[in-house]
């Protein structure tokens, strides 16, 4: 397929298999909204692969049913050979939201320990890891602050460098750098890819900036909305490892444009950044009202 | 449930410009203007009441009133100091009690769902009835000059904010905070232990902040309605049928001391639990 990281080709077969994917929220017996319908993918061990479509076309659902913090309607989800209910119980997962939900009592570090804590690690273990992975997302000097002595995106770097922690074999990371400013966002894409290539992790990376998207991927998963569907798969061809002049390049501006145009063809409205506009809500408040769906 | 106030609002995570440094310890000079206004009130108390030539039965003079606390410290039939002594510990007993029932109550309906059903309502309602109405009604179970009477009244009045601030406190985490924990596979205990407790500690500290005035007032309340004479209650209500006022101003201003002391301890303690909330509050 495309670019794999170095440690890609360690086993063979998808680390994530989805499998005939729907999901129907429902209310009582009523099914309120049809989210996803008949998804299927394939993520490759050491795989980027970013899913973008309008607002509430069911991303992050997706992301937490891999996660098995949801169930779907119909259809598998394989994660590792096991099932997601498995994978999870085994800490296959490492989790991103768009909020960093770090917790205000423990420090910098100690958040970073809390997965290592749940995990049963010994304390010698726990502190010298977790000052490796603050020392990774340049964090080193803030170890003993509390997370609201921290600025947005050191918050955030904090809650990658806890998800990273006990060496998850999946990333799965829903918009978490939505809530940045542009430039912060910027550094933190190269961050990750940073991270990425020394870790040779896989990452499912849900976003609504096509550049972010294109920058960071090795695929782009182009949804249309409601009922969430996969539409397009982009590969992303740039050569590794990207960087500022990745973002200048013609190639880039071509997949950029390939992306937005699959997106428009899934119905999606655009705003001049290349961010997904916030798409149909007023229906989803229909479909909710009228419980029409289904 | 409304209460008690949240201890802190959450505070918005948006992004912020830079490092915040560690606040939250006030200077002296913080305090400076409210001391200048209590020691200006007190000086003007003492000239008005002199100036207007006022009878002692209708304000005595602070100074008339310290008096009266030192002439009946220890000994006579106004004894203040074992007054004082015997209602703090009928009031800390009842605190314990109460603290200790709201906190069980606050875990179990947090734990179990059917105890949920059934304790919060019947807890919500019970806090709807005036509870110091029920004093005689407890000097007559417990007996008139048994302590515990006072310290069941006392650990009424201190259970209901103690269970609600808990309650709350457990269950108002980040739903987000909670799938977290679930990606990790914690088991609920764990996400009892690392999740919602350290969540629920400011809320704790806030309800022991009201419930020690509460324990407070239900036992000098309580002692208003008959029992052991040596007692803050008591003294307040004889001295005040006997016309010596000052002397009831000395038992009030005694009580009101023995509150302050006892909100001190709590935050105090506060500050050594929850060193890092006192800086979130600073921030907020
Ligand atoms: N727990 C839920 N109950 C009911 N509807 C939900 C729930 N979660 C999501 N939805 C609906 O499912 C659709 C997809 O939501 P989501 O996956 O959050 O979209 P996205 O992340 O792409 O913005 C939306 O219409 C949303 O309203
Ligand atoms: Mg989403």
């Amino acid at each position: 397929m495309t670019d794999p990281s170095p440690r890609a080709a360690q086993q063979t077969g998808p680390v994530v298999r989805v499998s005939g994917v729907d999901k129907t929220f429902r209310r009582g017996d009523r099914a309120v909204t049809k989210a996803l319908e008949a998804i299927d993918l394939d993520i490759a061990r050491g795989e980027f692969v970013s899913l973008i479509g309008p607002s509430g076309c069911g991303k992050s659902t997706l992301l937490r049913i891999v996660g098995d913090l949801t169930s779907p309607s119909t259809g598998t989800v394989t994660v590792n050979g096991k099932t997601a209910e498995q994978a999870r119980r085994d800490r296959d997962y490492g989790m991103v939201f768009q909020a960093p939900v770090l917790f205000d009592w423990r420090t910098v570090e100690d958040n970073v320990k809390l997965p290592l804590e749940i995990l049963g690690w010994d304390a010698a273990r726990r502190a010298s890891r977790a000052r490796e992975m603050l020392d990774l997302v340049e964090l080193g000097e803030f170890v003993k602050h509390h997370p609201f002595q921290l600025s947005g995106g050191m918050q955030q770097r904090v809650a990658i460098a806890r998800a990273l922690a006990f060496e998850p074999s999946i990333l799965l990371m829903d918009e978490p750098f939505g809530a940045l400013d542009e430039m912060t966002r910027e550094r933190m894409n190269g961050e990750v890819l940073r991270i990425w290539e020394r870790t040779g992790t896989t990452i499912l990376f849900v976003t609504h900036s096509i550049p972010e998207a294109v920058f960071l991927s090795s695929r782009v998963v182009v949804m249309s909305a409601r009922p969430g569907r996969i539409t397009t798969i982009v590969d992303i061809d740039l050569p590794r490892p990207r960087t500022d002049e990745t973002r200048e390049s013609r190639r880039y501006f071509e997949l950029v444009t390939a992306v937005r145009e699959a997106l428009r063809a899934g119905g999606a409205e655009l705003d001049d950044r290349g961010t997904v506009g916030p798409g149909s809500d007023a229906s989803i408040e229909r479909t909710i009202a009228e419980g029409a769906v289904g | 449930m409304t209460t008690i106030g949240p201890a802190i609002a959450p505070t918005s995570r948006g992004s912020r410009p830079a490092v915040r440094g560690l606040r939250g310890t006030r200077s002296l000079a913080w305090y400076l203007p409210a001391a200048i206004v209590f020691v200006g009130g007190i000086v003007l108390w003492e000239v008005v009441v002199g100036a207007l030539n006022l009878q002692a039965f209708v304000l005595p003079k602070p100074t008339a009133i310290l008096a009266a606390l030192q002439a009946n410290w220890a000994e006579g039939r106004f004894a203040l100091l074992p007054s004082a002594t015997a209602t703090l510990q009928e009031a800390l007993t009842g605190l314990v009690i109460g603290t200790t029932v709201g906190l069980l109550v606050a875990f179990a309906s947090v734990r179990w769902v059917t105890a949920r059903g059934i304790l919060l309502p019947l807890a919500v309602a019970a806090n709807a009835v005036p509870i110091i109405a029920f004093a005689p009604l407890l000097n007559n179970w417990f007996g008139l000059v048994n302590p515990l009477s006072k310290a069941l009244m006392a650990a009424i009045l201190v259970f209901f904010p103690v269970m609600a601030n808990v309650v709350r406190g457990l269950v108002d985490v980040e739903p987000a905070a909670v799938e977290l924990m679930r990606s990790y596979a914690a088991s609920d205990w764990t996400i009892l232990r690392k999740l919602r407790v350290p969540n629920a500690l400011p809320y704790f500290f806030t309800a022991m902040k009201v419930a020690t005035t509460l324990s407070l007032i239900g036992a000098i309340v309580a002692e208003y309605f008959g029992g052991a004479s040596t007692v803050l209650g008591r003294m307040i209500v004889q001295s005040a049928s006997a016309l010596k006022f000052d002397i009831t101003w000395a038992a009030i201003l005694l009580g009101a001391a023995t509150g302050i002391v006892f909100y001190l301890v709590v935050a105090v303690v506060e500050r050594f639990v929850i060193p890092w909330h006192a800086t979130l509050r600073a921030e907020a």
